[in-house]
């Protein structure tokens, strides 16, 4: 049997994650334990149906880059500049107070001063992957908890490029690395990191209009993955983190229009990929090693977490954090990370470690990291009950762009509606899945995105979760009714008003649910109407009133007609044609009314002034 | 019939959302059992009144309510345009008019102006009770009871509790409305 075939892996990894993930769901233990102990169970050490853990692992960590770069897509550059304090602040403490304390430590115990400061900032970073993820699954990041986890997550990031050019400098492998401090490098890393701000700014909105235009969803998805995978590949290219430059990448495309189609498009691969890549750590978890020294391998994996919960903790408190989100906080960032992995490679590599320690430290972090998802389902079971008592935590920061208004089409009529929003303090996430239009659009400052809008990852990326109100303003008139029913199928919360074409769409309309409708050309139609009366000889406040008789009836008619909708067409033709006979007798007498007796009548009885009353 | 009365609150205010008295005074009556609370610039922002349907209404009613701040010494518009477009000929006045003879009218009415401004010589020169009177005669005209106005003075500088007290006196006053005990 081929069992190192891709097809067979592929089912392997597949079966295991739709097998453990909704068993482990449903325990209440989340998505990414169930997805670690599938990696345990396939992997060397379980049943043994996959060997090749590490590379997979190096394959699967494409996840975390898409995840950075989908984090990256949600923050645009101003939103960035203003969590600066937090990400240095809070972030540089954490690693810097975390990483002294663990290599005095490793010190004490006996480790050489390189081997301990190399394995301190190691340990010193958490699992960007895990935390993200479980703050996600619980819809966390928009607290103060989860926007100080990123902010912290971040930081780290960025501080893995220098302690990756400091490990060589500390090794005794002395023949591959130049001595002293490679300018070089430097040099090239900023030329890459300008290429990715000069070509993200100004040439990648263009080629995506171009791909966009072509119409053909698959390949701007390819083009989606293009553009990640090349950032990846490029900034690797000069020695720095995968995942930080696909979070710039992100970060440059926030503004543009194509934010939510991007973000839609990246999420199953996302998905998939940060699964296995948790699947990888649990197959990289080395039972060999753990068997061999069982206490000194736990001891360390719980007490890294202990230590970097209570300097967390510690942070939060003195960075303001509130008091119930604390915990919190603190232990979603607990456990060592991925970047461990690649910084204790290179340290063996370049002959700072010794294998042994490279082992027991990487079984250490993978442990850790199966802690965390416990730790999780522990504060969520007894402390945040406890702690739900303490005042409620002041707005949810993150969602200042996510609006309470969708606007699906962004055409003639859609823009009047956005305009009288905005001109009244309301502003729309605005979706339109014409390119071209949009250029146009984007020229007179509108915000628009770039999508189809009856796509439910596109919706779902647009807010409607938490938005409060959708307005169906698309020229498609089949369009309208499915996204009608993907809403409510989807987001029953969401209110719904939506364009109508005429009599028979208000019909289909009604049909399926949404009764705040507007026929598009009826009230130009009837405004055009009210002009020709008083060109006529009307008095404006008599066409004015006629015109508002109009569609009285009208709207009136039109309700008696939908009555008998399932009924065959002739009959509704005779209602329709009834109700016009009827309109002209009302009119009719209204004028008379009006005429007569407000005039002459109303002077008679004023004068008369009967003496009865 | 029915053993409790038929009320029917015709209220109107500019903005609503601003006004703490008009909000305050509103919620106290708006879910009693027998009130048939209508704002009149929710139903017909644009003007146009259903003639028909607001008949009716009074028709049913035993006790009518206008409901409204005062503006240049009168309701806001629209009641005017109600009178002018509701109470026509025939139903309200004139040959066969008697479709109100015989129902009570309150008017609930608040003023920004403390109510000694309400005086000759005071910066608004007439009683407040003179300065309704069109109000008044054209209860009276249609053969309705006018009842003692149920006057708010002083909004624009009135303490809470006074405002509660008084919406506390509004409400009371539709609970315990018998058709023809206020004379």
């Amino acid at each position: 049997m081929d069992d190192h075939s891709l097809l067979f892996n592929a089912f392997i990894y597949l079966l295991a994650a739709v097998l453990a993930v909704p068993i482990s769901k449903r325990l209440g233990f989340g998505a990414v334990l169930g997805y670690l102990l599938a990696g345990v169970v396939i992997g060397p050490w379980g049943l043994g149906l996959i060997r090749e853990a590490e590379d997979i692992l190096h394959f699967a960590e494409f996840g975390v880059v898409l995840l950075l770069f989908a984090i990256g897509l949600e923050l645009n550059p101003r939103r960035l500049w203003a969590m600066r304090k937090p990400i240095l602040g809070l972030g540089g403490a954490q690693v810097v107070i975390t990483a002294v304390i663990l290599a005095v430590l490793g010190i004490v115990f006996g480790l050489s001063g390189s081997v301990a400061l190399v394995a301190a900032m190691g340990l010193s970073l958490s699992s960007t992957a895990m935390a993200l993820q479980l703050l996600t699954e619980k819809n966390l990041l928009p607290t103060p908890a989860g926007h100080s986890g990123f902010s912290v997550l971040l930081f780290q990031d960025i501080a893995v490029i220098p302690m990756l050019a400091i490990i060589p400098l500390l090794g005794t492998n002395l023949t591959d690395v130049q001595s002293g401090f490679d300018w070089l490098a430097l040099l090239e890393a900023l030329g890459v990191i300008a290429l990715i701000v000069i070509g993200g700014r100004f040439v990648l909105r263009p080629v995506l209009r171009l791909i966009a235009a072509t119409g053909l969803r698959e390949v701007f998805t390819a083009f989606t993955l293009l553009l990640v995978i090349a950032t990846a590949l490029l900034v690797n290219a000069v020695g720095m983190s995968m995942a930080l430059g696909a979070f710039l990448a992100g970060v440059l495309l926030a503004e543009s229009e194509y934010r939510h189609a991007l973000e839609s498009d990246i999420e199953p691969f996302k998905g998939l990929l940060l699964g296995l890549f948790f699947i990888a750590v649990g197959m990289s978890i080395d039972f060999g090693i753990l068997l061999h020294d069982p206490w000194l391998i736990i001891g360390l994996a719980l007490g890294l977490v202990a230590m970097k919960t209570m300097i967390l903790y510690g942070l939060g408190r003195l960075y303001g954090l509130p008091a119930r989100q604390l915990p919190l906080f603190a232990l979603v960032l607990s456990q060592g990370g991925e970047f461990a992995f690649v910084l204790f490679g290179v340290a063996q590599t370049t002959g700072v470690f010794p294998t042994t320690i490279t082992d027991i430290l990487i079984v250490t972090v993978a442990l850790s990291m199966l802690t965390t998802p416990l730790l999780m389902v522990l504060h969520d079971k007894f402390l945040a009950p406890r702690l739900a008592r303490a005042p409620a935590p002041p707005m949810d920061e993150m969602q200042d762009e996510g609006h309470a208004v969708i606007i699906a089409g962004f055409g003639r009529f859609g823009q009047i509606i956005g305009r009288l929003l905005h001109a009244n303090g309301i502003d729309a996430t605005v979706l339109e899945h014409d390119p071209n239009h949009i250029e146009t659009l984007r020229r007179f400052r509108f915000k628009v995105f770039y999508g189809d809008a009856c796509r439910l990852d596109l919706l779902r990326a647009a807010g409607a979760e938490r938005a409060k109100l959708l307005v169906i303003a698309i020229d498609e008139r089949e369009g309208a009714l499915r996204l009608i029913d993907l809403v409510h199928e989807n987001f029953p919360h969401l209110q719904i008003i939506s364009r109508a074409w005429d009599v028979t769409h208000v019909f289909e309309l009604l049909e399926h649910g949404v009764d705040v409708y507007e026929r598009e050309t009826f009230e130009g139609a009837i405004r055009m109407g009210e002009e020709a009366l008083k060109k006529l000889g009307f008095t404006a406040w008599r066409a004015k009133q006629a015109a508002h008789r109009f569609r009285a009836h009208d709207e009136e008619t039109l309700h008696e007609i939908y009555n008998h909708y399932h009924e065959e067409f002739d009959v509704r033709v005779r209602i329709s044609a009834d109700a016009r006979e009827r309109l002209r007798e009302i009119m009719h007498s209204d004028e008379e009314h009006i005429s007569t007796q407000a005039d002459q009548e109303w002077r008679q009885a004023a004068t008369d002034k009967p003496d009865s009353h | 019939m029915a053993n409790s009365p038929n009320i029917v609150v015709y209220f109107a205010h500019l903005a609503i959302e601003q006004s703490v008295i008009n909000r305050v005074l509103c919620d106290a009556v708006r879910d009693i059992r027998h009130v048939n609370f209508r704002d009149l610039l929710e139903l017909y922002p644009d003007f146009f009144i259903d003639v028909k349907k607001e008949q009716e209404v009074l028709r049913d009613a035993d006790l009518i309510v206008f409901q409204s701040p005062i503006y240049w010494y009168a309701a806001p518009a629209i009641f005017k345009h109600f009178q002018d477009t509701v109470l026509l000929r025939g139903f309200a006045y004139g040959p066969g008019g008697t479709a109100l003879q015989g129902k009570d009218f309150l008017f609930a009415v608040s003023t920004g102006a403390p109510a000694e401004d309400y005086r000759p010589g005071g910066i608004h020169h007439y009683a407040f009770e003179d300065l309704i009177r069109p109000i008044e005669q054209t209860a009276r005209f249609c053969g309705m009871q006018f009842l003692p106005p149920l006057v708010l003075h002083g909004g624009h500088s009135l303490p809470s509790e006074e405002i509660e007290a008084h919406a506390a006196r509004y409400r009371r006053f539709l609970e315990d409305y018998q058709p023809g005990n206020n004379r």
